[in-house]
């Protein structure tokens, strides 16, 4: 009973946190940033959807799809405004950029926690799901809510591989995230494909983040969190690489279910920061990482 | 030239550290406890660079050195009742101890690697204040019975003496052959190691040094405060602040460092009266400088000094 009840759990729990890192790691993968605004962006598309549905009325699915655009936006602002500046600033050292980015999106995050906490305050807002109620699977009461958040999680994950692995677009993305100055001798615009990385990475985040919001609930306080989750499974995975972040998802996932229910939910993130540490310390790169 | 700009470098900031230490006499002792805690801020920020802006190497997890030496001083005073000034070095001593158990794993990797292994650090001596609640107060915090002195101007000298001590320690430790070195390995590794220095070790002094005067300062916050708490010393925002402070005042100055820490804990204060708005208006205005002033403030006077 209990092992069913873990398993279901552990499962929703683990899709969701390997879409939200996927975008994350994608755009590590492509351009070598590390977003530090993801957290932010992802309770900005929650929120939105909360708003949209439930003080504006929209009903739950124009709701969700309003979050997502919000992220879709949050994200070309984040690109536009923050990231291909420090990138292109003639002022900035090459080698300094990486440190630039990590501080302009980490303030940049900051300022769009403020924002939600200003005009939102910083209560926990609950997204009204899109399917309620509950099933029996395999002897377990499931929130009916809980299967749609993992089915979703799945299919976008699964389109995005079918996009980047089957595509044109997909391909050029892949081939910038191989060799980006090779991209540009066969003629094509490296910040064109940035920006299409950037649009996916804001679609995943949204979803991820109303998800989230319908699944968890969110509130300002949950920026730091989910960027430092999204950030400690793509390195476990291995930087860069999707497939590694997927794997590390599930582990993290499921290691905080069973610390939950096994031993207690005070103690929920400490085993997986505890092997976090010590996977660095034995395969520094992440599990599928490359060097 | 070099010698030049730093000896008016030198004269500026004398006559600033002069100027700050007859303030007591004429100001209130709110404005002197502001720049109590901005002082202990700056060298925080002072020790973020030497690592950042010399090594090379993104600390994310500062408040990990500061919580650990703020919590040692402060657990020894409140649980065992040894003396202040006891629990201040040990404090430090602690720092230095966890930051080595932190920078041998974490000096084998780098860049992003290296800024999580430092971010989940934090993160777990955040959740271990939390369960071992007993001990540390948990997350309601920790209350010391003992301070240094409840005299707002002893205080505030106490602090700017402490700040002038280490920034003079540690901008002298930049400039000296050891920061060159630091500074090579961090720009270019390879080469720097190819000229036969040992960069892990030099890197590793670095942490030391950077652990030391992190711990030192925690502790002494807490004896100003008379409380630790996870909001204080150890949470990532405050690690935050401690960056953007010393990207703000310039990397690779340390000294600027110490600006920028005043420079937010002030501006903070002045910007109260927004209300919650006041961490968005600091973080914009970071932001801008981060974007249009790389160089960060001490950055830019120097070179507008440099091109005149």
């Amino acid at each position: 009973m209990q092992a069913f009840q873990i398993l279901i759990d552990g499962f929703a729990i683990s899709a969701l946190y390997a879409l939200g890192a996927t975008g994350f790691t994608l755009i590590f993968g492509v351009s070598g940033v590390l977003n530090l605004s993801h957290g932010a962006i992802m309770v900005a598309a929650a929120v939105a959807a909360w708003a949209a549905a439930s003080v504006l009325g929209v009903g739950t699915y124009a709701g969700a799809l309003i979050g997502v655009a919000v992220a879709l936006i949050a994200a070309f602002a984040t690109y536009f405004a923050v990231v291909k500046p420090i990138q292109d600033s003639r002022r900035i050292p090459n080698e300094e950029k990486e440190i630039f980015v990590l501080t302009g999106t980490l303030l940049w995050g900051i300022m769009i926690q403020e924002l939600i906490a200003y005009f939102f305050t910083n209560n926990a807002k609950t997204v009204l799901p899109i399917v309620q109620g509950v099933v029996d699977v395999l002897g377990v009461r499931t929130p009916k809510n809980e299967i749609f958040t993992a089915i979703v999680c799945c299919l976008v994950i699964a389109l995005l591989w079918l996009l980047v692995n089957r595509t044109r677009t997909g391909k050029a993305v892949l081939a910038a995230s191989m060799n980006p100055r090779g991209v540009t001798l066969l003629g094509l615009e490296l910040t064109n494909i940035y920006v299409v990385v950037w649009a996916i990475y804001g679609i995943l985040a949204g979803i991820a983040g109303v998800l989230l919001g319908m699944f968890l609930g969110v509130s300002s306080y949950s920026v730091g969190p989910l960027t430092a989750s999204a950030f400690s499974i793509v390195v476990l995975g291995g930087l860069g690489s999707v497939s590694g972040s997927l794997i590390a998802a599930f582990v993290v996932g499921y290691l905080e279910t069973l610390t939950a229910y096994l031993v207690s939910p005070a103690y929920r993130t400490i085993p997986a920061l505890l092997l976090l540490v010590f996977v660095m310390y034995i395969r520094p790169q992440g599990l599928l990482g490359r060097r | 030239m070099g010698t030049f700009f730093t000896s008016r470098l030198f004269f500026v900031s004398l006559a600033l550290v002069v100027i700050a230490a007859t303030l007591p006499l004429y100001v209130s002792g709110y404005v002197l406890g502001l720049l109590t805690v901005a002082f202990y801020f700056g060298v925080f920020a002072m020790a973020w660079d030497l690592l950042f802006g010399f090594a090379g190497e993104v600390n994310f997890g500062p408040t990990f050195l500061i919580g650990v030496g703020a919590y040692t001083a402060g657990i020894l005073n409140a649980q065992y009742g040894w003396s202040v000034y006891l629990c201040i070095v040990l404090g430090a001593l602690a720092s230095v101890i966890a930051g080595l158990v932190l920078a041998l794993p974490a000096l084998r990797v780098r860049g992003p690697y290296f800024g999580l292994t430092t971010l989940v650090a934090v993160l777990m001596l955040q959740n271990f204040i939390v369960v071992f609640a007993d001990l540390t107060g948990g997350e309601i915090g920790l209350t010391i019975p003992d301070v240094i002195t409840i005299n707002a101007g002893a205080n505030y000298w106490i602090a700017l003496g402490f700040m002038t001590i280490s920034a003079a320690i540690l901008y002298g430790l930049s400039q000296s052959p050891v920061g060159l070195v630091l500074q090579a390995s961090g720009q270019d590794p390879v080469q720097a190691g190819a000229l036969g220095f040992n960069i892990v070790k030099h890197k590793l002094a670095a942490f030391i040094v950077s652990a030391f005067f992190s711990g030192l300062s925690g502790a002494l916050l807490v004896f100003y405060f008379g409380t630790a708490s996870v909001g204080t010393v150890v949470d990532v925002a405050v690690g935050v602040n401690v960056i953007v402070a010393a990207v703000l005042g310039g990397r690779r100055t340390v000294l600027g460092a110490a600006l920028g820490a005043i420079f937010l804990i002030v501006a903070g204060e002045f910007l109260r009266p927004t209300g919650e708005l006041a961490t968005f208006i600091v973080s914009a205005v970071a932001l801008l400088v981060v974007l249009f002033f790389p160089g960060g403030f001490l950055g830019a006077a120097l070179s507008r000094e440099a091109r005149s």
